[in-house]
């Protein structure tokens, strides 16, 4: 009998993703044993076309992992999705939009406009652009369309699961594919569809190994602004650490070593807009007397947008008015 | 009986026409066959008078016999008769949380101008309840024990009244008093308008009262340092200052004051207008009649050197330099907050000369001027020991001013006629000028009494004086007179009065710890610092906090009468809980699961009613359901929306949302 077929897809990402299924070690091979890995592009040699060959529904198993923000993301996202019987969006881009859901603050021409003629470290007098199609004697080269929003793996195909983290935890993966290869071979019911896998159900916070106390918030700081305490609630040190509004999983690592959460494994459950949540958590702990005052401690905010909503604005209910 | 089949909701629609407060702009039936026609609604109705017996009959036979199992009635504001609808639905067998009230009258038929709107206005706001009610669950009100005893906190005569009214009905009353005596400003008040009883008299028999009761338990010199739990069951902390003499022991003899070596501490009671000792009781009739050592004038104390003389005098053995404060924990079902007023520092307004001026005196000077038992004897008299042969009493100062404060202090055109009077009184010769805005003299025998002064050769000028100013020395006949200008509004002339002595009628003024008082209590305080009651006319001395009264001029400023009122509203409204065994709770309050919660404490610290603990064995936030007043500020600051507030569940609001938009 044939093992069944797993993929992994990397789309708009940075790659750790990829790093971090390596992070599950020597089980790697135990993925080897269970699964046949059919189409991993950073790690093995098959081609779109072999996935394209294949029959609906093959592949088991699909990892993707990536933000959808041109069209070959969006392209391996339906074939993907038509070839695979389960489709997980892996990481906090595939699932939440991730870093690169903050373009969503520009559109395409503006981020070209910047990368290639605004850029202090670029001279190009003569506005050379890339161009999606290009003849050479050899034929036709091409570039994939690059869109003005940035997408979540769900906002343009159906998903089944999720496991958020940038990048996924390598315990919380094993654990993931641990259970998918013990339902394979014991048979078992998978999870409910949309369940979020390899993560918990409370927030950030309950792994955090700080002393929690009532917060009173008269300014904020960055991490090195702050003297070292390893105690302390972050939060309650001024420092904007978004534990409360983020799902637990991680085991806390950024907390422990004195870093504040980034919100990487999106919101807990029952929470949908990560970063209003956060707003609207910090608008109530901070302590002033007058409105200017508020004024004065919300201006001490570093990056709103990029703090709040770092890896959660292509998900988030602020959207953009008009491309 | 007919009932749903399947389980879903069915529910009765009830438009009220009140009269024609709503049928006169809103299309009622095109609205009812709206409602008619929403889903899940199975019955909807007009009728002229909802509220009335017959209307509310209408929905209990529609519950009984109809099997309606929501009910919507679109009329007034909840406010209104939510009560009245909620008791109708219970009484036909129905959960009354099981009712939404869509307010088609204060939202609509009276605020707005179309008819064609406002029918359309209407409709919407009874989707939006129709929407909601499918969700609302069945809620029972949550039943607590009542601890019968009561905390009364300000000692002035409002907390004396609702003490002893309290006390009287056979409660255990805790009264709490910053100073070493209860009294407050009744106290040093010299007589009492329009009728003129000495003050003393009237209320020093109820000090003493307050004294010997045995169901009253005095806590002087003494303040209120936390507060904990909610109605029926506060905790209280209360810090008792070490007076440095045991109170048992101490008999009042007034020895170790006439002892004490300090002899230069400015005496409050007097106004700073003369001194006392370091060792002091701070007035005869004072209740305690005991002695207080000043910890910031004793010698002993300050320096740790000092003859003690009053330890020799002291008889009985009472004076204890090693005394610490000591904190003395209460439990109590009700709370009176009677924390009083200050006046206003007449300095801020410097064109009146007050503080560089010495004849410009405040309103509580001329009170202990005037008192026999004040600095001179009762003798009203000049800071040089002359009589003034003219007197001008400034009304408003620090009243009805932008500068300081908007409002009207009340009491000042009253005590002014009085002061008046008994400068005419002592003084038959003196001139006696007030210069006012506008009198107001609207008590019970106030107007009647301002009559009266306008017969005893006061003269009334109506305008805000402008400056005092020391009169210039080259001329003869105003020399070393303070010269009042004034615009006479009723003549059109600036008049520059030639005076011996200026009396500012200062304003009353909230304390200067009133907010955090208010914050410690958990209820709300006015941008000038006054209490806010829970409302203005129909419960003046209940607070947003169940269990928690106000009474007197912490509340506002008032006079002698509605203050003692007041106080008698409160200790009613006290007694009214007091009184129960237990105590019933609104359940549309706030539930978290400890399942759920991270314990990351961020609500703990946030909930106003002190009903958010937590449970270190859990590892999860707790709500006190007897506390928690539903008021959602954990709702809103949880990060993993843990806490759920029954009543405005996310999907009850989010229906109500759609609902409206639809």
């Amino acid at each position: 009998m044939s093992k069944p077929k797993f993929a992994m897809y990397w789309a708009a990402a940075c790659g750790g993703c990829e790093i971090a299924v390596l992070q599950i070690k020597e089980k790697i091979l135990e993925v080897a044993e269970n699964f046949d890995i059919v189409f991993w592009p950073v790690a093995t040699d098959f081609k779109y076309k072999d996935v394209e060959a294949m029959a609906d529904g093959e592949i088991l198993l699909t990892l993707f992992n990536g933000a959808v923000r041109n069209s070959e993301n969006e392209y391996m996202a339906h074939l993907l999705r038509q070839k695979s019987q389960v489709l997980v969006a892996f990481g906090a881009c595939a699932a939440q939009g991730g870093i690169p859901g903050l373009a969503n603050v520009s559109t395409a021409a503006e981020i070209k406009e910047l990368v290639y003629i605004d850029n202090p470290s670029v001279q190009n007098p003569d506005r050379v652009f890339p161009v999606e199609r290009f003849e050479v004697p050899e034929g036709e080269l091409d570039l994939p369309h690059l869109y003005d929003t940035v997408r979540a793996l769900d906002q343009v195909e159906d998903v089944d699961y999720y496991i958020p983290g940038c990048p996924p935890e390598g315990p919380q993966i094993w654990a993931v594919l641990e259970t998918i290869i013990g339902i394979l071979k014991n048979g078992g019911d998978l999870p409910p569809k949309g369940t979020v896998l390899g993560a918990g159900t409370k927030t950030c916070c309950d792994e955090c190994s700080r002393v929690k106390k009532e917060k009173k918030i008269t300014g904020f700081k960055k991490p090195w602004e702050v003297p070292w305490d390893p105690e302390t609630c972050l939060l309650e040190q001024g420092i904007i650490c978004m534990g409360p509004v983020t799902r637990d999983g991680c085991g806390g690592r950024c907390t422990s070593v004195g870093m504040p959460c980034r919100g990487c494994y999106g919101p807990p459950p029952g929470v949908t807009d990560q970063g209003a949540k956060m707003l609207s958590t910090l608008a109530s702990i901070i302590d002033a007397e007058s409105p200017e005052k508020i004024a004065e401690i919300a201006a001490t905010v570093p990056d709103p947008l990029g703090t709040f909503y770092r890896f959660g604005l292509a998900k988030s209910m602020l959207r953009r008015a008009k491309v | 009986m007919a009932e749903s089949t399947n389980g879903e909701p069915r529910i009765g629609v009830y438009v009220c026409d009140c009269g024609t407060n709503i049928a006169g702009k809103v299309d009622v039936p095109a609205v009812v066959e709206f409602a008619g026609s929403l889903p899940h609604v199975a019955v909807a109705r007009e009728y002229k008078y909802m509220c009335s017996d017959p209307g509310q009959e209408i929905i209990q036979k529609d519950i009984k016999e109809m099997g309606i199992d929501r009910v919507v009635v679109a009329a007034c504001s909840p406010t209104m008769h939510e009560p009245t609808f909620r008791k109708a639905v219970q009484s036909a067998g129905l959960n009354q949380f099981l009712f939404q009230m869509a307010n088609i009258r204060e939202h609509d038929s009276w605020v707005t101008e179309d008819p064609v709107e406002a029918t359309e206005k209407a409709k919407h706001i009874i989707d939006a309840a129709v929407h909601r009610v499918v969700f609302q669950e069945p809620l029972e009100a949550i039943e607590v024990p009542m601890n019968s005893d009561v905390l009364v906190v300000g000692g002035g005569i409002a907390g004396i009244e609702a003490a002893l009214k309290m006390a009287d009905a056979g409660h255990t009353v805790h009264l709490v008093e910053r100073d070493p005596s209860i009294g407050g400003h009744m106290a040093q008040f010299d007589k009492t308008f329009p009728t003129l009883d000495c003050s003393a008299c009237i209320l020093t028999p109820k000090m003493s009262a307050v004294g010997k009761h045995p169901n009253i338990k005095l806590h002087t010199y003494s303040e209120v340092t936390e507060v904990d739990g909610y109605v029926g069951n506060f905790k209280v902390k209360v810090n008792k200052k070490a007076r440095y003499v045991d109170i048992d022991k101490c008999t009042g003899c007034m020895l170790c004051t006439e002892q004490c070596v300090v002899a230069k501490v400015p005496n409050e009671f007097n106004e700073s207008l003369d001194n006392r000792r370091a060792a002091y009781i701070p007035f005869p009739q004072a209740v305690p009649l005991r002695a207080t050592i000043d910890p910031e004038r004793c010698l002993q104390l300050t320096r740790g050197k000092c003859k003690q003389t009053c330890v020799e005098a002291c008889g009985p053995g009472a004076i204890d330099f090693e005394q610490k404060d000591e904190l003395v924990e209460l439990e109590v079902g009700a709370i009176i907050i009677t924390t009083g007023y200050q006046t206003f520092d007449n300095e801020r307004i410097a064109r009146y000369g007050y503080g560089q001026l010495p004849d410009v005196i405040s309103s509580l000077e001329f009170e202990r001027i005037s008192n026999a038992s004040g600095p001179t004897g009762g003798e009203i008299v000049c800071k040089n020991g002359e009589k003034p042969r003219s007197v001008a009493i400034l009304h408003c100062v620090g009243s009805r001013d932008e500068n300081y404060n908007e409002y009207c202090s009340r009491v000042c055109c009253m005590y002014s006629l009085k002061f008046s009077h008994l400068i005419k009184e002592h003084l038959p010769e003196t001139e006696v000028y007030q210069c006012y805005i506008d009198m107001r003299c609207f008590g019970k025998g106030y107007e009647e009494f301002y009559k009266r002064l306008m017969n005893e050769g006061v003269v009334f000028i109506r305008g805000r004086a402008a400056e005092v100013t020391a009169a210039s020395k080259r001329q003869a006949e105003t020399e070393g007179k303070l010269l009042v200008t004034v615009e006479d509004t009723l003549l059109g002339v600036v008049r520059h009065l030639p005076v011996d002595m200026v009396i500012l009628s200062s304003a009353l003024q909230a304390q200067p710890d009133a907010k955090e008082v208010a914050q410690l209590f958990g209820f709300g305080c006015s941008s000038a610092g006054f209490y806010i009651e829970r409302h203005p006319k129909l419960e003046p001395v209940s607070t947003v906090t169940d269990g928690i009264f106000i009474a007197g001029c912490c509340q506002g400023p008032k006079d002698i009468p509605d203050t003692v009122a007041q106080a008698g509203a409160a200790a009613a409204g006290a007694l009214a809980l007091v009184d129960n065994r237990t105590v019933k709770i609104e359940p549309t309050i706030s539930y978290i699961d400890p399942e759920k919660c991270s314990g990351c404490h961020i609500c703990v610290g946030l909930c106003p009613h002190n009903a958010i603990v937590y449970d270190a064995e859990l590892d999860a936030a707790q709500v006190i359901e007897a506390a928690c007043k539903g008021c959602g500020v954990c709702v809103s600051a949880c990060g993993s929306n843990v806490p759920v507030q029954r009543g405005f569940t996310d999907e009850q609001i989010f229906a109500e949302i759609e609902g409206a938009l639809a």
